[in-house]
């Protein structure tokens, strides 16, 4: 192991380049492109063994990521914001072909009101496309989670694209310690790519033709039980990890504090970290605060959920994306989980934009979330934050 | 590798089988068939959106015996080239094909083929131009010739046809220098195959632009596609050239240029046309004539119309002509 201090965008690229990548298509765009950077330098000093095609587009890239993953090879990709929505219309190809692709989104607001700062609207609109979403919170995750997504999109139980999602700027542009792995412990934790289809003349496959409704519903069904047995590959691959590097992440949410918690925050992403410390002054006060960290958007834990909320009365649900419908996606889907269990549970938008999320807003948040405990009544979506007199 | 230089010369083993559900006169059928039996086994085959990937590739079906992958419409040059980095880090060998429509290619594929041409990716890139959308019911493309009927340049009391010409999507390929770019015949069918065989045994990026009559969307008889390619020909609505390493070289020159009605009076799509843009249609095949053939040689069917020397691009002069 070697100790490193690196950007989560460097971390990345690291982790592509120890799961030994063999073709990366790539298009820049900002704050992605220090990863596909730093691959191609990885490339051109001879470090990794892999095709860098520079290509046209963000849609050319998930193409030839199609084209390259069906030709048998490892593929992995990154991207952000816009560039994920131009992809919009080949990443639904990418599961219903099986195709284990992993591509991280570095998130970026997608505009109009355009900017280059974190907000999670950019991959939350592509939630329902079949790839697997996990979010991490720091440098090391980013590695980490990068290196376990090859594992879990690769398992033939699950063969589906993995999206690795990280804050842009605050974790892509800012370094921080991370512990990188030995090359030989990344090749025990990750065999060697062999491809379960793939397009070969010796043994001619048709592959992704034009499916009447005579079997596409069939696809579709076989689809929804990949991303369902993808759970049980995620617990299995984050065991394997711990075992393998000493670090484990809890699957698809990790709880902090949460044992005899009354009421609770749900974080994803950076939000996370600040959210830990608010919890320890919160606890220092007396208070019986707790946090869950939801790591996967897809597969979503509704069961993990419902047992973590079991004994809590109150519980919060952080988004960093809005769905200009009353709240978030992730507020949304946590209400749906949640909905036959007695857990009050309340909407908070933030950040929106790549705003600064301070500690008095998550404060803020914890603290409506403690009235709602004590069976007050309070707002069901608040957005923190905002300046001015917006009401 | 034998050097095939005769129909009589062609492989018989096909690739592109019988049972396809094209209509019947389908030019793109013809090319399809006769391209795969020259490319022959050894060969991973990519179809963007188009009426090729409708009748070949329903599933549970498919009328290709080699490796098949479409995804969508845009996308050939780009999907193409990631199967050959695949391929090749793989040690394969086979010629990676994208059959693609011309609206795949002239219009919202341009892109991903620019791409593809201008890193020289290893791959063959065949353009099969029916001038027109025509799996999604005959809409108008950058191929769509002059004056022509499609379902969004009706016939009207005020506008009548497509009032742009056909883009020179040839020249736009001659721009990125590629190892090989040829157009083709079905009509002419030695040619034809010559130009399939250079086009396999290159290396970098390769260009074959197809015409293929299209029976429903032309309005015309089943029975006549390989002779109203032929009169495209003859008419000078479609030349016959290839660009070998920045070489140009005519591969069929007409004795001499037929008048353009001989060609419009075949097809449906051109029925409602009148002297005036008949005329502008004429004078336009009549520069692009002395552009690809030379002026030495003056055509009676151009005699009203002033002679067109200009050069219209650097390119062409360099490309366009011997």
């Amino acid at each position: 192991m070697k100790v490193m201090v690196i950007s989560a965008d460097h971390a990345v690229a690291y982790a592509a380049k120890l799961a030994r990548t063999e073709v990366v298509p790539s298009f820049p765009i900002t704050p992605q492109t220090l990863i596909v950077e730093q691959l191609a330098e990885f490339i051109n000093d001879g470090e990794l063994d892999a095709d860098f095609i520079p290509a046209d587009s963000e849609h050319s890239v998930m193409s030839m990521a199609v084209g390259a993953s069906a030709g048998g090879v490892r593929v992995f990709t990154a991207t952000s914001s816009q560039g994920l929505a131009l992809m919009h219309e080949m990443l639904y190809a990418v599961p219903q072909s099986r195709l284990p692709i992993v591509m991280a989104n570095v998130n970026r607001s997608l505009g109009a009101a355009s900017g280059i700062w974190v907000e999670y609207n950019d991959s939350m609109a592509e939630r329902d496309s079949g790839w697997l979403q996990v979010y991490v919170e720091d440098n090391q995750e980013a590695l980490d989670a990068t290196l376990m997504a090859f594992r879990l999109a690769e398992d033939r139980r699950v063969l589906l694209p993995v999206m690795v999602c990280l804050d842009g700027f605050i974790l892509s542009h800012t370094v921080e310690r991370v512990d990188l792995p030995e090359q030989e412990e990344v090749d025990r934790f990750l065999p060697k790519f062999v491809p379960y289809n793939m397009l070969d003349p010796s043994d001619p496959k048709l592959m992704n033709p034009i499916v009447p409704p005579e079997y596409a519903m069939e696809m579709r069904y076989q689809l929804d039980r990949a991303v369902e047995h993808s759970r049980e590959v995620i617990a299995e691959v984050d065991e394997l990890f711990a075992r393998e590097f000493g670090r484990s992440y809890g699957g698809l949410i990790d709880t902090y504090r949460l044992e005899d918690a009354e009421y609770a925050m749900l974080t994803l992403g950076t939000a996370t970290g600040l959210a830990r410390q608010v919890v320890d002054e919160l606890r220092s006060e007396g208070k019986k605060a707790g946090l869950i960290k939801l790591r996967f958007m897809r597969p979503f834990p509704f069961k993990e959920l419902c047992a973590a909320c079991r004994d809590l009365k109150a519980l919060g649900v952080f988004d960093r994306s809005a769905s200009f419908n009353g709240g978030g996606p992730v507020y949304t889907e946590v209400a749906a989980a949640l909905c036959n269990v007695p857990t009050t549970v309340t909407g908070h938008v933030a950040g929106i934009g790549g705003r600064d999320i301070t500690p008095e807003h998550m404060r803020d948040m914890y603290d409506i979330v403690e009235k709602a405990s004590r069976g007050e009544k309070v707002r069901s979506v608040t957005w923190h934050g905002l300046r001015g007199d917006m009401e | 590798m034998s050097e095939m230089r005769t129909i009589k010369d062609m492989p018989v083993n096909d690739m592109f089988v019988s049972g396809h559900g094209a209509c019947a006169g389908c030019g793109m059928a013809v090319a399809v068939k006769n391209i795969m039996r020259i490319l022959g086994a050894d060969t991973t085959v990519y179809v963007p959106a188009s009426c090729l990937v409708v009748i070949s590739a329903m599933y549970p079906t498919s009328n290709f015996r080699t490796p098949y992958l479409f995804t969508a419409f845009e996308n050939t040059g780009a999907v193409t080239t990631g199967i050959r980095a695949a391929q090749r880090r793989r040690g394969l060998s086979s010629t990676v094909v994208g059959l693609a429509g011309d609206g795949g290619t002239f219009d919202i594929g341009l892109q991903a083929l620019s791409g593809a041409a201008e890193r020289n990716e290893d791959i063959l890139y065949v353009c099969l131009d029916n001038e027109g959308y025509m799996n999604t019911g005959i809409q108008r493309s950058g191929a769509t010739p002059f004056g022509a009927w499609t379902t969004t340049t009706p016939v009207g009391t005020k506008v009548e046809g497509k009032r742009e010409f056909k883009k020179d999507i040839m020249a736009i390929i001659a721009a990125h220098d590629p190892p090989y770019a040829a157009s083709l015949s079905i009509a002419h069918f030695n040619d034809f195959i010559k130009k399939v065989e250079k086009a396999k045994a290159k290396k970098g990026f390769r260009f074959l632009h197809v015409m293929t009559p299209c029976v429903p969307g032309w309005r015309s008889d089943p029975s006549m596609t390989v002779e109203i390619a032929r009169m495209a020909v003859e008419t000078g609505m479609w030349t016959l050239y290839e660009i070998e390493d920045g070489e140009a070289r005519t591969t069929y020159k007409p004795q001499t240029m037929l008048p353009v009605t001989d060609y419009l009076k075949l097809q449906g799509r051109f029925r409602h046309m009148e002297n005036g843009d008949v005329a502008k249609l004429q004078e336009w095949l009549c520069a692009k004539w002395y552009l690809h053939y030379g002026n030495d040689m003056e055509q009676p069917v151009c005699a009203t119309f002033e002679k067109m020397k200009r050069v219209r691009h650097p390119h062409e002069e360099q490309l366009h002509f011997i």
